[in-house]
Parts: structure tokens; C-alpha cells; sequence
């Protein structure tokens, strides 16, 4: 059955501080995204994750070095969090051979095999299989290791969802799956394409360990991926943390989001804002916000000199690489 | 050497290739305990523990996508899927993963996983379990695909798969799993993929087959014998194709009958038949023919003969492109 999980103990204030400026560099990014795209310099169809970024800090900051995960469609900040550096990220946007999958992937396919990052995904569910297999691979050669699923509520009606779940908690492997309910697939709301209130009853279904928790306070997210990542590193079997968070923008960059009421967008932001919620928990003082703010700009900024810089690809590189 | 039966030598090789490489694992369902539904996999799980010979749920594309993770973490996954047909599901993660990754990751990931099914018709069963379905496979990029048509090759070609270092899709004709007997050699043996293999020399005509449509046209050869000199191809690698046997063989009859079992249109018949308008049309001395399964779902038994190519209708053709 599902806990609510509390805060059990608080963090220092600097690592607080330092999991603000990694939100706030995962907005600040996000931001410059829409802004180049809206300026004609990014093509293509993207999606951000604004208002989630306390789920991205929270996941991979309470990771080991040896853990791995594997993303959605909305992938900026779980591959900023899991330590990709922002030019590699703004170059792979742009195209670019200095981008993390060497302009071959984009938005939806963002890579990064050194740092443990399996990919984001264009197919809704898709990564989750291939984490159920990273975790059977580490159950197998008893290495202590988790494997990590991100994925949206939309997801949990496919079938590899189902499936994935089931392999996993049949064989006991070491993974998490992250829910990061933000209670829309793409446009429809979650009443309209969920035949029930919890998704954590998803879990249920299968005897899986769930944990219900707060994803807009990072802090909770935090404590909660720790006890989730040592549940199964223990070898306790996978995890279902479910999280409940609000996605602040679109769908997709463009996104007129006819499908809700300007107001709720509105009511959102105003209340349900990991960045600002963090900062007044904090009390942080204007200065050392300002101060925060100027270099998380002048990451971002000097990402997009980067990636304008960078190398583009010849047509004959999408020959490369089909086989060894 | 000694006489097996076609799944005797794959069995053969599984036993081999485990031994010889502890990151070769079998796995999906009825793979253990039950030796798979046609005995391929019998003794593995006895021998080399179920840890290797994984019995899987009924979940295609769960246990592909799972093979997928395992891959990432350097084991060398075999999936059986237990008919051609049941493969389908697994389409969703071969399609819009597995012959994507290493390119996406611009190399950075490898994945040898080898996904081998009983495949064709001819064994009376209803229709889901008599497809042809190569030209799936052959036309999704970064997947290899091969089809043997002996014991000898079915060992040796499950073999090269095994050790490759791409996704190999190998489909084994289920009507000779044990209705065709032949020479194997002992202990480790490979057959390359993408070489051609002469089952037949002759001069008027060349017939181009794969899997179980070589040894009915083996039979087709004999019936014209007195009439024509009948060369047969038997391609054993679809991708990579062994062009240089192909372009060699019309170069030397004029004259080329292809024969696949699959149904018409878009089938491999006619990526063969452009290669050789494309390549060797001055070579040619009369049109290329097909003789192929009719564009319908696989007909039950009461009416499959009528679907399969036959000894008649590839001798028809041979005679229609000798009169020409």
C-alpha cells in the first residue's frame, strides 16, 4: 500500500542551496529552450519541464555513481541532473557533434552512457523495459546497483508499462520507477484517460512497494529516493515512488493549452512553483538569490555560445554508426 | 561430423556458445524448464543454470526491451520469441530501439542481442503461427537478418549472430525442425553472415531462395533436370546480402526465378529482383520472375498448399523464363 512519505530529517542549508541553484539551472535552461525556439533557432518539437525540476534534483541527487536512469520525452533536467553538462545538452538541441549524442538524437533522445544516462524517449514507456533489463543485469552479477525509470501518468496506460512492471517485481530486480504525475497525457487530463483516482493502486496490482509523495518540495522527493534507491539496492525488490507534481507550461513549447483554464496555469504557478517554494523556504537574502541567479545565467548563456559554435554534422555522418 | 536434425544443431550450438562465452544468455517462454516449445533450447537450464535460460512471462516486448538493458550492461542476450508472429509485439521496442541505438548514441552503446523464431508454414497450423514476416526485419535499419536452410547452417548462423556485434534477427524454417536432417560439424562452427551459399550449380537458370523455400527449389531443380541446368542460390543472409553471388549467378545463367514463401508485395522477392534490374540487367536474358505466397493472412490447413509456392509453380516459371 501506498505511505505518505514525510520529511524525516532536514538537510543541511547548503545542500539545499545547492539543489536550488540545480533547479534553477534546469529552469533558467529550460527557458533559454523556449526562447531560442520561439526565435527560430531550435526546430523541431520540444518539451520542457517546468514546474518538475524538483523530481529531477530530488531523483538523481540521492543516486550513487553507479546507477542509471532512463528518461521521457521531457528530458532537460533528468539529463542535467544526472551530471550532463548544459553546453554538451544545448549543443545536442542545436544538432551539433559536441551535443551528448553527437547531434544524432535531440530533445527526445538525449544520451549520456558515461554518466549512466540510458536515453530519453520519443515512445511513451519506452525506456522502461530496458531498465527492468539494466536492473536484471545488476541482480545477476550482484553489483549494487539501481536502475531508475522516469516516466509520465500518460505512460501507465501502455503496455510496456505493464509488462515491465510485472518483470520486475516477478524476478526482484533493483529499480525504481519514477512517476512523475503531472496529471496530463500531452492534452487530456487525467480524467479522461485514467479509469482510476491513485496510481499507485497501479502498483498494487502488481505487489510492488509503492511510496506517494509531494514532488514539488525537493527535500521530500530527496528523502524518498534515497529510501526507495536502498529498498531495492538492498535487494528488496523494485520501488514505486509515485510523484505528484504539476507540469507549469505546455505540452509542448508552443502549446496554446486549450485543454485547461488559464486560470489553473495561473493558480499553479502561483502556488505550486518548486524554485519558489525552496527559495522562501530558505529565506534566502535577496543578494545571494541575485548572486545565484547571475551564474546560473552565465552557465546558460555561455551554453548557447557553445552549442552556436559548435560543429555541424556532414550528411554523410548519418551514414556512421548503423552497424559496428 | 555427425547427422542432426535442424533444431538438433541449433540446440548444438546453444550448448556450444554458453560454454564458450559466460555472457550468452537465453531467455522467453518456456525456454527453461519446458527446453521451448520445439526443444531448441532443452539442457541449458541444467547445464548452465536458470540464471542463463531465463524463463520469461508471455511479454515480447518486455522481454526484448529487457534484452535491451541487459545488452547495455555487457551481456549478450538470445530472445526466442515461440512463433514468427507472436514477434509482433516485440516490433515496438526492435522498431524504435533496438536498431536505433548505437546510431542515436553516435556508437557509444552496443547491442548484441540475437532475437531467433520458428518462422514460414507448411506444419498445419492456424494462421498466426506460419508467417514470413523477413521483410519486417530486413527493412528496419541497424538490424541484421539471416535465415539458414540446413542444420549446418542453422547452427553456424546462430552462431555468427550470437558473437556479432549487432542485433541479428534469425528466422529457422519450424517445417524442417525436424523433418530435415544433415551433416554438422562438431563443437564451435560459424557461418558468416552475408555469404551466399551455391546449393546447387547450374547454367540455364539460377533459383533464389532462403530457408525453406531452397530445398523446394532443390526439388524444382531435380523436376527440370532433362530440360535445364538449374543453379540454386540459397541467400542465408538477407541483410547484409551477399550481392556479389547474386550479380554472379545471373551473370552466369541469364535468367533468375526467386521464390519466397511470404506474402507478394514489398516481399524480399523484389528488393532481389531490383538489385538485378539495377545491377545486372544487361546480364539478364528475360525478365525476373517471383514466385511468392498471395497477399492474404495465412490460409488454415484445409487450403495452405494452395498458398505456399509449390514444386509446380516454381517449375512453371523456370519454364515460362526458359521459353522466353
Amino acid at each position: 500500500m501506498a505511505t505518505a512519505e514525510k520529511k524525516s530529517h532536514a538537510l543541511a542549508p547548503d545542500t539545499l542551496k545547492d539543489f536550488l541553484r540545480e533547479m534553477l539551472l534546469i529552469r533558467r535552461f529550460e527557458e533559454m529552450v523556449e526562447e531560442r525556439f520561439r526565435a527560430g533557432e531550435l526546430p523541431g518539437f520540444l518539451h520542457v519541464a517546468i514546474g518538475q525540476e524538483a523530481v529531477a534534483v530530488g531523483v538523481c541527487r540521492a543516486l550513487d555513481d553507479g546507477d542509471v536512469i532512463a528518461s521521457t520525452h521531457r528530458a532537460h533536467g533528468h539529463t542535467l541532473a544526472k551530471g550532463t553538462h548544459p553546453n554538451e545538452l544545448m549543443a545536442e538541441l542545436y544538432g551539433k557533434i559536441e551535443g551528448c549524442s553527437h547531434g544524432y538524437g535531440g530533445s527526445m533522445h538525449l544520451y549520456d552512457v558515461e554518466r549512466g544516462n540510458l536515453g530519453a524517449n520519443a515512445v511513451v514507456g519506452g525506456g522502461l523495459p530496458a531498465i527492468v533489463g539494466s536492473a536484471l543485469a545488476f541482480k545477476l552479477r550482484s553489483e549494487p546497483r539501481v536502475a531508475v525509470a522516469f516516466f509520465g501518468d500518460g505512460a501507465t496506460n501502455i503496455g510496456t508499462f505493464h509488462e515491465s512492471m510485472n518483470l520486475a517485481q516477478l524476478w526482484g530486480v533493483p529499480a525504481v520507477f519514477v512517476l512523475e504525475n503531472n496529471h496530463y497525457a500531452e492534452s487530456t487530463p487525467a480524467k479522461q484517460q485514467l479509469p482510476i483516482d491513485d496510481l499507485t493502486k497501479r502498483a498494487d496490482a502488481y505487489g510492488m512497494h509503492a511510496m506517494k509523495i509531494d514532488g514539488q518540495d525537493v527535500e521530500v522527493v530527496y528523502h524518498a529516493a534515497k529510501k526507495a534507491l536502498k529498498h531495492a539496492r538492498d535487494g528488496k525488490g523494485p520501488v514505486f515512488l509515485h510523484v505528484e507534481t504539476y507540469r507549469l507550461t505546455g505540452h509542448y513549447i508552443g502549446d496554446p493549452q486549450v485543454y485547461r483554464p488559464k486560470e489553473e496555469v495561473r493558480e499553479l504557478r502561483r502556488t505550486q512553483d518548486p524554485v519558489e517554494k525552496l527559495r522562501s523556504a530558505l529565506e534566502l537574502p535577496d543578494g545571494e538569490w541575485e548572486a545565484m541567479e547571475r551564474e546560473v545565467a552565465e552557465i546558460v548563456e555561455g551554453s548557447v555560445e557553445f552549442a552556436k559554435a559548435g560543429t555541424d554534422p556532414k550528411p554523410e555522418d548519418a551514414l556512421k554508426n548503423i552497424y559496428a | 561430423m555427425a547427422e542432426k536434425l535442424l533444431v538438433e544443431a541449433i540446440n548444438d550450438c546453444f550448448h556450444v556458445e554458453l560454454e564458450r562465452d559466460e555472457n550468452v544468455m537465453v531467455m522467453g517462454e518456456d525456454v527453461g524448464r519446458a527446453g521451448g516449445v520445439f526443444r531448441a533450447t532443452a539442457g541449458l537450464r541444467d547445464r548452465f543454470g536458470p540464471d542463463r535460460c531465463v524463463d520469461t512471462p508471455l511479454a515480447e516486448a518486455g522481454i526484448l526491451g529487457t534484452a535491451v538493458g541487459l545488452c547495455m550492461a555487457g551481456w549478450r542476450p538470445v530472445c526466442e520469441m515461440q512463433y514468427d508472429a507472436f514477434s509482433y509485439p516485440a516490433l515496438d521496442q526492435l522498431i524504435t530501439h533496438v536498431g536505433r541505438y548505437r546510431w542515436r548514441t553516435g556508437g557509444g552503446m552496443e547491442f548484441p542481442v540475437t532475437i531467433r523464431m520458428p518462422y514460414g508454414g507448411g506444419v498445419r497450423a492456424p494462421e498466426l503461427h506460419d508467417d514470413s514476416p523477413e521483410t519486417y526485419y530486413v527493412h528496419t535499419p541497424g538490424i541484421k537478418v539471416a535465415i539458414p536452410s540446413t542444420p549446418a547452417d542453422a547452427k553456424g548462423l546462430l552462431a555468427a549472430a550470437i558473437r556479432d556485434p549487432d542485433p541479428v534477427v534469425i528466422l529457422e524454417p519450424k517445417l524442417h525442425y525436424r523433418t530435415l536432417r544433415g551433416e554438422v560439424p562438431e563443437g564451435e562452427h560459424v557461418t558468416p553472415l552475408g555469404k551466399a551459399r551455391l546449393a546447387r550449380e547450374g547454367t540455364d537458370l539460377t533459383l533464389v531462395a532462403y530457408g525453406s523455400m531452397v530445398p523446394l527449389s532443390e526439388a524444382a531443380a531435380d523436376a527440370l533436370a532433362g530440360e535445364a541446368s538449374v543453379e540454386v542460390l540459397d541467400l542465408r543472409s538477407l541483410k547484409p546480402l551477399d550481392e556479389e553471388a547474386l550479380l554472379a549467378s545471373a551473370a552466369k545463367t541469364g535468367r533468375v526465378v526467386i521464390v519466397q514463401e511470404a506474402p507478394r508485395v514489398a516481399g524480399f522477392a523484389a528488393e532481389i529482383a531490383a538489385v538485378l534490374a539495377e545491377k545486372a540487367i544487361l546480364d539478364l536474358q528475360g525478365p525476373v520472375l517471383r514466385v511468392t505466397g498471395y497477399d492474404v493472412p495465412y490460409p488454415y490447413w484445409q487450403i495452405e498448399d494452395a498458398y505456399m509456392p509449390s514444386v509446380e509453380r516454381v517449375v512453371d516459371a523456370a519454364r515460362k523464363l526458359l521459353a522466353f
